[in-house]
């Protein structure tokens, strides 16, 4: 099988703090890591390709330069080439021109059998560019998928998690899977891998090299905008108990049932 | 939207790039370098001491917008049953569609699921799209993408909202790319600009630590997902009159490509959770799955339901449907307690807008206590049993 997986450098958003008196973020310091539900995604081609011997496991990013460590790390976990949309004309892009830049570094790779996404990147959390990139490309798509059941000849049999459940769906092939944290354990990256993944070369493509026009791409090409953003205002602190455990119980229930919530 | 620096006006200070989100700006020369990972989110522009950075409008296309009105609502329905969040959107929708001046419509798809197209109009739509055939009868990426495109292509709705439940946020982006327009993910805030009647969509970013507000000026529909739990619910009138648009349905060979063999189903109701007025989550803090039965006992006490924090799902306690959150679920009960929670921002993201927020946390400097209507540190295995035991008196 040729497998693609679609892999996004992210700020560790856990990492990002608040500054208490600007009220901005703080990202000084803050580690660039490889998107968590991404590392799914890729092992769960990495588990595809161990099923079957003679498979090819690339990933594609779109992001800056720097992104190569995390294509680096991708390489280690055992991805056999990496390639990085990398252009000033791709910055600013929202979910919808995303989108069309992947698909058109995917069509340069040439023929797959399936496509590989995280459910969403934890810096935007839209969730929105891998279904967007299949529906570009003309293929289906599941989302959030829990379980890989089955490879058949033409098809695919996935898990795909509901707020209160899952269902079993069957897709042909190609397609593309979004993977959900549930799928699997990504493994580690080993010693050897590390070594060969660093005299491996990352292909770094522009607009041109993936037929686009410049205003096909990024800012230009993205219907929504960010109009304004801000730091959500703190809501305020409220009261401290103070005394024995059964006071405060006492007083919270008193309080409670005067402000008539009880 | 771009922002540009004015060379002659930058003095080199830096603050731009202590402030920006994106880390998109850098210093060449003393001069600040707007790079390529810049939104146009503008924070720059506000904090730049020498009013040096600037936004510019791009020029606005010519594309004639003024053929899309109306304001439609995805009825999400699963096993014949309206999702809450539907009904949520009917409540915001009506007061979009009002301040435009527009009709709010509902788009339903399904099979034989006529009653809930009079279910629809007294919750407030003006007007039903329903498209009726077995291959709608759940939901199916393929199916209803095609059916819903071409309702939009044939009616033209000037915003769609859908709600970000699982299926919306599937539904949601294949739509936007088949329309050519943009789509804003999981909102928590819709306003209609009153001067130019466009759609401002307001969703936390960075995991809560931030909120953008973003707008699709030149293309149409605006669509959004809304997340479940934060719009307030329309009242049901059951003498409201509405209309009926049946849509045309047919498939061809290969334009479904996926089956739904089986649904399976966890747990009986996750509804309970965004609709509980009141709920007991608990966290790592329990220490153990059996904290739950302390918790559900309390919850049954109050006539509430259980919550969880990711700590508690991903130690596998609980199930996922518990979560609340980020990734969880969005609560908004008249009262909250959280048991053993730390209050990390994810978790905050999901139910900071509850009516009461009750903290019990062994650790006194914990974060939960900044959200805290009332705060009470201790252990939650001697708090818990002593409010029940107050309850009881
Ligand atoms: C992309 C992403 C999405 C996320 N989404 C969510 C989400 O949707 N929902 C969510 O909840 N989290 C989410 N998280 C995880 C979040 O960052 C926190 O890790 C999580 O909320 C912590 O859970 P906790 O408070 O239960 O555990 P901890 O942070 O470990 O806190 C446990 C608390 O219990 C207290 N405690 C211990 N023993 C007792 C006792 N006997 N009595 C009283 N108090 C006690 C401790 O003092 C501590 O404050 C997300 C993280 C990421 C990266
Ligand atoms: N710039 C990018 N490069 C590669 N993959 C991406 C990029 N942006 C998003 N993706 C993929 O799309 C998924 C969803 O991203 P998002 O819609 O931003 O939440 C991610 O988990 C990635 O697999």
């Amino acid at each position: 099988m040729r497998i693609i997986v679609l892999a996004k450098q992210v700020p560790d958003t856990n990492e990002v703090k608040i500054d208490p008196v600007k009220g901005t973020l703080i990202r000084d310091g803050v580690p660039s890591i490889l998107n968590p539900d991404d590392a799914n995604a890729l092992e769960a081609a990495l588990a595809a390709k161990d099923q079957f011997p003679g498979s090819t496991v690339s990933v594609l990013s779109m992001g800056p330069g720097q992104a190569c460590y995390m294509l680096r790390e991708c390489l280690a976990m055992g991805a056999d080439d990496a390639y990085l949309l990398s252009s000033r004309t791709f910055g600013g892009a929202d979910t919808c021109a995303t989108s069309t830049t992947l698909a058109a570094g995917i069509r340069k790779l040439g023929k797959f059998d399936i496509i590989f996404a995280g459910r969403q990147a934890i810096d935007g959390d839209t969730a929105q560019v891998g279904p967007q990139t299949a529906y570009r490309l003309g293929i289906p798509v599941v989302t959030y998928v829990m379980k890989i059941r089955e490879y058949k000849e033409k098809s695919v049999v996935v898990e795909r998690q509901l707020e209160d459940g899952y269902e079993v769906i069957e897709v042909s092939l190609p397609c593309m899977l979004t993977a959900v944290k549930e799928l699997n354990e990504p493994r580690y990256m080993t010693i050897g891998r590390i070594e060969e993944a660093y005299k491996k070369t990352i292909t770094i493509w522009d607009e041109n090299d993936v037929a686009l026009k410049p205003e096909s791409c990024g800012l230009k090409a993205s219907p929504t905008q960010v109009f304004r953003s801000f730091t959500p205002p703190p809501k305020g602190k409220g009261e401290m108990l103070k005394g024995t455990v059964p006071e405060m119980a006492a007083q919270l229930v008193a309080k409670l049932t005067e402000k008539h919530v009880l | 939207m771009a922002v540009n620096v004015i060379n002659e006006k930058c003095k080199g200070c830096q603050k731009c790039i202590k402030v920006c989100p994106f880390n998109a700006i850098t210093m060449e020369e003393k001069l600040a370098v707007i790079g390529p990972s810049c939104t146009g989110c503008g924070v720059c522009v506000d904090a730049c001491p020498f009013k040096a950075i600037e936004k510019t409008e791009e020029a606005a296309h010519t594309k004639d917008l003024s053929v899309y009105h109306d304001v439609w609502v995805f009825a999400e329905q699963r096993e014949g049953k309206l999702m809450g969040v539907a009904i949520e959107l009917l409540g915001e929708g009506k007061k979009l569609a009002a301040e435009i001046g527009c009709k709010l419509c509902a788009v339903l798809c399904g099979e034989n699921v006529d009653g809930l197209v009079d279910e629809l109009i007294a919750y407030g739509a003006d007007k039903v799209y329903y498209a009726n055939a077995p291959e709608l009868k759940s939901y199916n990426t393929d199916a209803y993408t095609k059916t819903i495109y071409e309702a939009i292509s044939k009616y033209k709705p000037e915003i769609v909202l859908l709600g970000a439940t699982h299926i919306g946020r599937d539904l949601g982006p294949c739509l936007a790319v088949k329309c050519g327009t943009g789509l804003t993910a999981d909102c928590t805030k819709l306003e209609i600009d009153p001067e130019d009647k466009k759609l401002k969509q307001t969703r936390p970013a960075f995991g809560g630590n931030l909120m953008a507000t973003i707008i699709c000026p030149n293309h149409r529909p605006q669509m959004s997902t809304v997340r479940p739990g934060v719009m307030e619910k329309p009242k049901y009138d059951k003498s409201r009159k509405g209309e009926l648009v049946k849509l045309a349905v047919s498939f061809k060979d290969g334009d479904i490509r996926m089956k739904v063999l089986e649904i399976v189903k966890h747990v009986a109701d996750v509804v309970s959770l965004t609709d509980a007025d009141i709920i007991v989550s608990g966290g790592r803090g329990l220490g153990s799955p059996e904290g739950f039965d302390l918790l559900r006992e309390f919850a049954k006490k109050l006539g509430g339901t259980i919550g969880a924090s990711r700590a508690a799902v991903d130690s596998g306690w609980i199930d996922h449907a518990y979560q609340v959150g980020q990734t969880g679920t969005t609560v908004k009960p008249k009262i909250y307690f959280a048991c053993g929670i730390s209050g990390a921002i994810q978790h905050l993201a999901g139910m900071q807008n509850s009516g009461y927020i009750i903290a019990v946390n062994k650790n006194e400097n914990a974060p939960i206590f900044e959200v805290a209507d009332y705060g009470i540190v201790g252990d939650l295995y001697k708090v818990i049993p002593a409010i029940m035991a107050e309850l009881d008196k």
